[in-house]
């Protein structure tokens, strides 16, 4: 097992942001974290990352526990991730945003960077990218960091048509390459066409854990999205 | 002088992003150990050692409880430092004889020029090591904590380890300042902590730009010539000090206005 949730909880004052969460994320599988607004997918990311420290519950990651360790601790431990808001290092290049994640040869940029369809001279600095090109940006730097679990927080959130079908192929090649992903997003058809498996949270709980086929057609999933 | 303050001023704020207003609490550290060890037999260049780690010390010290804090609560806390250290040398008379200060600072040259010539030298080395840490793996972090810290964190960077060493190396160079002031000016009491010369440095630290050493040479140069202009252009005494005041306002204004980043800033102010 690459990750393993068990009971985590985060209060925020009175609100429960995630009650008692407990699932698994598979090793060379895609899985998926749905759920309406504020049901708690970016907390729990935040948890997962040690930016947030939780309440109740275990976290481990292949056996080791990383229950409330530091977020620079987690990440050299094999988390790596982006967010939902772009965070780039606007002020920097792209060579030094990449050199960042790790100290390697222009050459092994270059490859991380063609893979993500972001062609730009490595001088070129971040903040004169587009947010799609921002986002292929941080989603390379989160490829090159080494890492045995990648968390993708809406990828496709804020860009164009062309760039969406880009990062479908990203993960889809990621898929084929047997990377382990958890990803957050709200295009189903992007869901549905690269997850393995789809956890779906609503109010901080858990409220279905199955492959796509088996989530699309549950009644609970559909009111918690639709109403009844 | 002014460019060791500029340079080290810009490590912690334009480089790292601590907007730390308490930088002149350091500078006034570094004068007052250099001045009193020296006073007491010390060597110089023992005493101006000592001064950049006291200063080091006491900027470790402020680093630890605000490595958690960033942006405005820094430059409070941190300006709160300005003011305790001018409580405590006005009322520790025993150690400082407070309001009436240390006369009697030995100089480190015999001569103006001797002494213009070393403060070049220290002011190049200063540069230099700066230029090679902003350039290095470490220099980098230190921008990445400025640009987005939760971003670095993520990427496995010990976010308060590069601010706290940022806040220690450019404390330890203000103390260095502080020490290269006092033994020129052989006179220091309270008044060095006086926000007129913390305005002075973020001035030339505005008009040469954030995140740039040589912004913070050229603003400490085009600063302080500025400064100087209106002692040799106005006839009248009493108008020197308000027309230099009113330079230092227009000067930054200008800057504002037509340059938001300075003349060579990298980044917004």
């Amino acid at each position: 097992m690459m990750l393993s949730i068990k009971s985590v909880a985060k209060n925020f004052g009175g609100v429960k942001a995630v009650n008692k969460c407990s699932f698994d994320i598979e090793e060379n599988k895609i899985t998926a974290l749905i759920g309406p607004n504020g049901a708690g997918k970016t907390t729990l990311f935040n948890i997962i990352s040690g930016l947030i420290g939780i309440d109740k519950g275990t976290i481990k990651l292949q056996n080791e526990n990383i229950t409330n360790l530091q977020p620079h601790k987690i990440a050299n431990l094999g988390i790596s991730r982006t967010f939902q808001l772009t965070k780039v290092f606007r002020n920097m290049s792209i060579k030094d945003n990449m050199l960042l994640a790790k100290h390697t040869s222009e050459e092994e940029i270059k490859k991380i960077l063609d893979s993500v369809y972001l062609h730009k001279p490595l001088d070129t600095f971040a903040s004169e990218l587009s947010y799609g090109q921002q986002r292929l940006l941080e989603i390379a730097r989160a490829l090159l960091m080494p890492h045995s679990l990648l968390m993708l927080d809406e990828p496709t959130a804020g860009v164009n048509p062309k760039i969406r079908q880009e990062l479908k192929l990203i993960l889809k090649n990621l898929k084929k390459e047997g990377k382990t992903v958890l990803l957050i997003e709200h295009d189903m058809d992007f869901v549905m066409s690269v997850s393995d498996t789809i956890v779906v949270l609503n109010q901080g709980r858990v409220l279905k854990i199955g492959n796509p086929k088996q989530v699309v057609k549950d009644k609970k999933v559909l009111e918690a999205y639709l109403g009844k | 002088m002014y460019i060791i303050l500029v340079v080290s001023l810009n490590l912690s704020m334009g480089f790292t992003g601590l907007i730390n207003l308490g930088h002149l609490a350091f500078w006034g550290v570094g004068a007052y150990t250099s001045a009193l060890l020296t006073l007491n037999g010390v060597p110089w260049y023992f005493a101006m050692l000592a001064a950049g780690i006291v200063a080091a010390f006491f900027g470790f010290i402020l680093a630890l409880p605000t490595s958690k804090i960033k942006g405005d609560y820094l430059a409070i806390v941190s300006l709160g430092l300005v003011f305790i250290m001018d409580s405590v040398v006005r009322n520790w008379t025993s150690l400082t004889r407070g309001a009436l200060g240390l006369p009697g600072i030995p100089r480190i040259t015999s001569s103006s020029i001797n002494f213009l010539v070393f403060s070049f030298i220290l002011a190049a080395v200063v540069y230099f090591f700066a230029y090679k840490l902003v350039s290095s793996k470490h220099g980098k972090i230190m921008q990445a904590v400025r640009d987005d810290e939760t971003a670095a964190k993520v990427l496995g960077k010990n976010t308060q380890l590069y601010k706290i060493m940022s806040l220690v190396i450019s404390t330890f160079m203000a103390g260095i300042a502080g020490s290269l002031f006092a033994h020129y000016i052989t006179f220091i009491d309270p008044t060095i902590f006086s926000p007129d010369i913390l305005i002075i440095v973020l001035s030339m630290l505005i008009v040469g730009g954030l995140a740039s050493l040589n912004g913070a040479v050229f603003g400490a140069i085009i600063v302080l010539a500025l400064s100087e202009l209106p002692r040799i252009i106005i006839v009248v005494p009493a108008l020197i000090g308000p027309i230099r005041d009113m330079t230092f306002a227009l000067l930054v204004l200008i800057v504002l206005i037509y340059k938001p980043r300075g003349l060579f800033g990298k980044v917004d102010l």
